[in-house]
């Protein structure tokens, strides 16, 4: 073994500075422009931003995968848990009570019927579904597209994610706000040309279409518009890394 | 090409160096992500031990080929009883981890093998090693057990240079390829990484093959190392070098 000279030692020191310095200055670049996803402060955190950040640039400005419809393909149910009384007596109804709670960092709060989506505007995407167990098909989703909402609530420029709850407590998620302002992203109430079956996320599903299907979530009863995701949960962006599962799931 | 190294201190044990530093870092970093891949691959796998050809597929569809082993998920019918505990999440977090540090070492390396000419020198066939003659010696060879001739010590022979630029040209960047053309994110950007494979299933099934002749290589590779010197190759791949007069040194190339 050589012994550690002066010249080594210099040398390593100078590299290793640099280096942490420019770590640094990358990490705060990568905050500027929203590039750490919430859940970076694990053990897998590293991975996480480098994904978040690159899948971002490449993707932010760019369309969804679409297919023909003959590409439609026989569908399956993710299954989903136990669901409250509430959520029994308003199917009873057939929806017709239930409500999207649009709240926090915007101009003008709403609570919005089915009914109210229907007329806000509609359109429809015939887009993969994949789970990331592996599996997958392709169905027509029919809705209201979360930009239309968010333009009619005012949300004010600060607003960085919107997060969005469901009737099943504990359950909920967010997107960043060039997710949530992509035309692809769809309050769905509508699949195959029918209503969407309560399997499927009756009366109102979050369709996602860029990232992996459990950031589609069911049964979709509030979404809010905010500037952190630190005050939410555990802080993490979602009750998914709660779980053990990452908040971004482009991948 | 093999150098001698002389340390001033002790001029009589001269050692022969092996593989260089780049070499040896990016070897090992490069193992360490394989074998998390691999064990987050298969957790993975066990959610949902079908496979399927085409853009879409799962239990409501036919299976080109399936596992018959319990899963993970109680979503998928394994004739079973019982589901195992469910690992997706840590799987798939340290999966894209593995991944990340598996295309960054890969890059580095790859740079050095261009830069440095290691790949012209050490990794294409020789000029005398490409015919078909050269192969089928080589491979007549392996199958009889012989060793090799004393002066090939220091090189890889043919069966070994093809095998490795498969792997690197073609195996690795196969597999993250495969990997993103699932990715929902990715493939919105660049649709035809998965429309070239035949779709997202396709790409699962041939990241699933991939995966099984990497398996393949890495059980060969440990097992010529076993047989021509465990720890005379392990120190030349860790430290750099070995000592000539190592009694497990015996006349067979490296592995």
């Amino acid at each position: 073994m050589n012994p550690i000279t002066r010249r080594k030692l210099i040398t390593t020191g100078t590299v290793a500075v640099a280096g942490a310095t420019g770590l640094a200055a990358a990490a705060r670049i990568a905050e500027r422009y929203g590039l750490i996803p919430p859940d970076h402060g694990t053990l897998y955190g590293a991975g996480e931003t480098l994904t978040y950040a690159c899948q971002r640039v490449l993707t932010a400005h760019r369309p969804m995968r679409e297919f023909p419809r003959s590409m439609i393909s026989t569908p399956f149910v993710s299954p989903y848990g136990k669901l409250p009384p509430a959520f029994s007596a308003s199917q009873a109804n057939h929806f017709t009570d239930w409500r999207l709670v649009v709240d926090g960092l915007v101009t003008h709060p709403l609570s919005l019927s089915i009914a109210d989506l229907r007329a806000l505007a509609v359109r429809s995407q015939i887009t993969e579904i994949a789970c990331e167990e592996g599996w997958s098909y392709i169905a027509e989703w029919i809705g209201t597209p979360l930009s239309a909402v968010l333009r009619e609530a005012g949300a004010i420029p600060q607003a960085r994610y919107v997060a969005y709850f469901c009737i099943q407590h504990g359950l909920w998620d967010s997107v960043d706000i060039e997710e949530a302002n992509h035309p692809g992203t769809l309050l769905t109430w509508g699949m195959n040309g029918g209503d969407l079956p309560v399997d499927y996320g009756a009366p109102l599903r979050l369709r996602v279409p860029r990232q992996i299907g459990y950031k589609s979530l069911k049964f979709l009863t509030r979404i809010t518009v905010a500037d952190s995701l630190k005050d939410f949960g555990k802080g993490l962006g979602s009750s998914s890394p709660e779980d053990g599962y990452a908040w971004y799931a482009g991948i | 090409m093999p150098t001698t190294v002389q340390t001033p201190e002790h001029v009589e044990r001269t050692s022969v160096l092996r593989h260089s530093l780049l070499v040896r870092i990016t070897h090992w970093l490069t193992f360490i992500a394989f074998i998390a891949l691999l064990i987050t691959g298969i957790e993975i796998l066990i959610s949902h031990p079908r496979f399927y050809w085409g853009e879409t597929g799962n239990v409501n569809t036919p299976a080109a080929f399936t596992f018959h082993i319990p899963s993970s998920r109680d979503s998928v019918p394994t004739g079973y009883g019982y589901v195992l505990p469910d690992q997706n999440g840590w799987s798939r977090y340290l999966h894209f981890e593995a991944a990340w540090l598996l295309v960054l070492t890969g890059a580095v390396y790859l740079i050095y093998l261009l830069a440095t000419g290691h790949l012209r020198r050490n990794l294409f066939p020789t000029r005398e090693q490409r015919s078909l003659r050269a192969y089928t010696t080589r491979i007549a060879q392996y199958v009889r057990f012989k060793k090799s001739a004393a002066d090939e010590l220091h090189t890889y022979n043919v069966l070994q240079r093809t095998s490795y630029l498969v792997v690197i040209f073609f195996l690795f960047p196969l597999i993250i390829w495969t990997g993103l053309a699932m990715s929902p994110a990715f493939t919105a950007a660049f649709p035809f990484t998965s429309s070239l494979l035949g779709g997202r299933q396709s790409a699962r099934t041939i990241h699933l093959f991939v995966t099984i002749a990497l398996v393949l290589f890495l059980i060969i590779h440990i097992t010529m190392v076993a047989l021509t010197g465990f720890r005379a190759r392990m120190r030349a791949i860790t430290l750099g070098s070995s000592r000539p007069n190592e009694p497990e040194l015996t006349p067979e190339e490296l592995p």
